[in-house]
């Protein structure tokens, strides 16, 4: 039975799908031992389905629908895999939580440095809040495998993918897997 | 010269009276980790990385400033020492703000390689995220103080090597970060000489060439080390 696949883009560059796009001609091979079932570079799932071997969740938690993501995510999969640095130290975008609050960042971002016709986003339901502060997803909810890296290289990601493939946990050690930066 | 045989992690080791286990371990090909450690400066034992354990002592030992003794049984290496070095390095990540990705340092930054070396892939302590500044007072060089780890060997070169003592640690807690003469701007201090010392020792992105973006910072260590050498064989200029 193939693998059920998710990958989940929270607070982040997508710059981790886009390396996850840099294992070339390995997805061919990837495609035939998995079913991809969410991901926002391989799919049109709109709804985070339920039973999801593995997931590569990109990106910290940053905003109210990235809150309820993340929990879905987490309740419906069975190997969650924090990849990429912003899921698990928060990085560029944690670079906010040095502001006090989201309104602060916002009045920066908005208002201060805007020419004379400023405004603050405003569209309930529609643009998603953000938290006060951008997390680590493993500050939210559990998180089994850290695929560290910004982004994470192609071949660390194969690596991973690999091992949890063959049923088995990633080791991560040494500069190859779990380098930051 | 009278000398000491010890043996660290089951290696029998001979090394002059007056030797420091740090220095004794070096000798025999024995890597113990440091941070605010470096040859040519005077030792502080301010990071606590090279922590040892001593038969006989239910104390930890830093190895930089614990000298050899005839007899003694080190171990550099125990789960217990790689469990705190591990947090040590958690605690300096997440009390600062170290974004790897968008720092001058990555790649060549001594923090970020020591989080590989005790196996770091995240950490489990909550980020403080606090407010720093950063001092681009200086025309040639930056102080970023979301990336320092208050190792101070910025501080000790400068007065040990250079001789301006520009640099020193002000305030207390959560609140004691590197100062420029008596707390001013690094640009205002008439007594930088402009030599870079600091920068080469710092080893991470903390002080860094102005102009220089992310990855740029390199080739320090190596400089500064030349420089370290000819200073301790009367050679410098």
């Amino acid at each position: 039975m193939k693998l059920r696949l998710a990958t989940v883009w929270l607070t982040g560059c997508s710059g981790c799908h886009m390396s996850f796009l840099d294992l070339d001609e390995w997805l061919i091979e990837l495609a035939a031992l998995v079913e991809v079932v969410f991901s926002p570079i391989a799919s049109d799932v709109k709804t985070y389905p339920e039973h999801v071997d593995v997931a590569l969740v990109e990106g910290g938690v940053g905003t109210s629908d990235n809150l309820a993501l993340i929990r879905q995510v987490r309740q419906h999969t069975r190997v969650l895999v924090a990849f990429g640095d912003c899921a698990i130290t928060s990085n560029v975008p944690g670079l906010r939580n040095s502001h006090p609050g989201a309104d602060t960042v916002l009045e920066r971002a908005y208002l201060q440095l805007s020419d004379s016709s400023g405004c603050l986003p405003q569209a309930p339901g529609i643009v998603p809040e953000l938290l006060e502060q951008v997390l680590p997803v493993q500050a939210v909810v559990p998180v089994d495998v850290y695929l560290p890296g910004c982004p994470p290289p192609a071949a660390r990601i194969r690596a991973v993918l690999e091992a949890l493939l063959r049923g088995e946990t990633p080791v991560m050690e040494g500069a190859e897997l779990i380098r930051f930066g | 010269m009278s000398v000491c045989t010890l043996t660290i992690d089951g290696q029998a080791v001979a090394a002059a009276a007056g030797t420091t286990v740090l220095q004794a371990a070096q000798q025999a090909g024995i890597t113990i980790p440091t941070l605010c450690h470096l040859e040519g400066l005077s030792p502080v034992a301010a990071c606590r990385l090279c922590l040892v354990e001593i038969a006989g002592s239910d104390r930890l030992q830093p190895a930089c400033v614990t000298a050899v003794a005839e007899g003694q049984v080190v171990h550099s290496a125990t789960p217990r020492l790689r469990d705190h070095r591990r947090t040590l390095i958690e605690l300096l990540f997440t009390e600062g703000n170290h974004v790897c990705a968008v720092c001058v340092a990555n790649g060549h930054c001594e923090l970020q390689d020591l989080a590989v070396a005790v196996g770091m892939d995240h950490t489990r302590l909550p980020y403080r995220h606090p407010q720093r500044s950063v001092d681009l007072s200086h025309h040639r060089f930056g102080l970023d103080h979301n990336r320092c780890i208050l190792c101070t060997r910025c501080v000790r070169v400068c007065d040990e090597v250079e001789g301006a003592h520009v640099w020193d640690v002000g305030w207390r807690g959560e609140h004691c970060r590197i100062v420029a003469g008596l707390n001013q701007p690094w640009g205002a201090v008439d007594a930088c000489t402009d030599c870079g010392k600091c920068v080469m020792a710092c080893p991470t992105g903390a002080l860094f060439h102005k102009g220089d973006g992310a990855e740029e910072k390199h080739e320090e260590a190596w400089r500064l080390a030349v420089i370290l050498r000819a200073h301790r064989a009367g050679t410098a200029p």
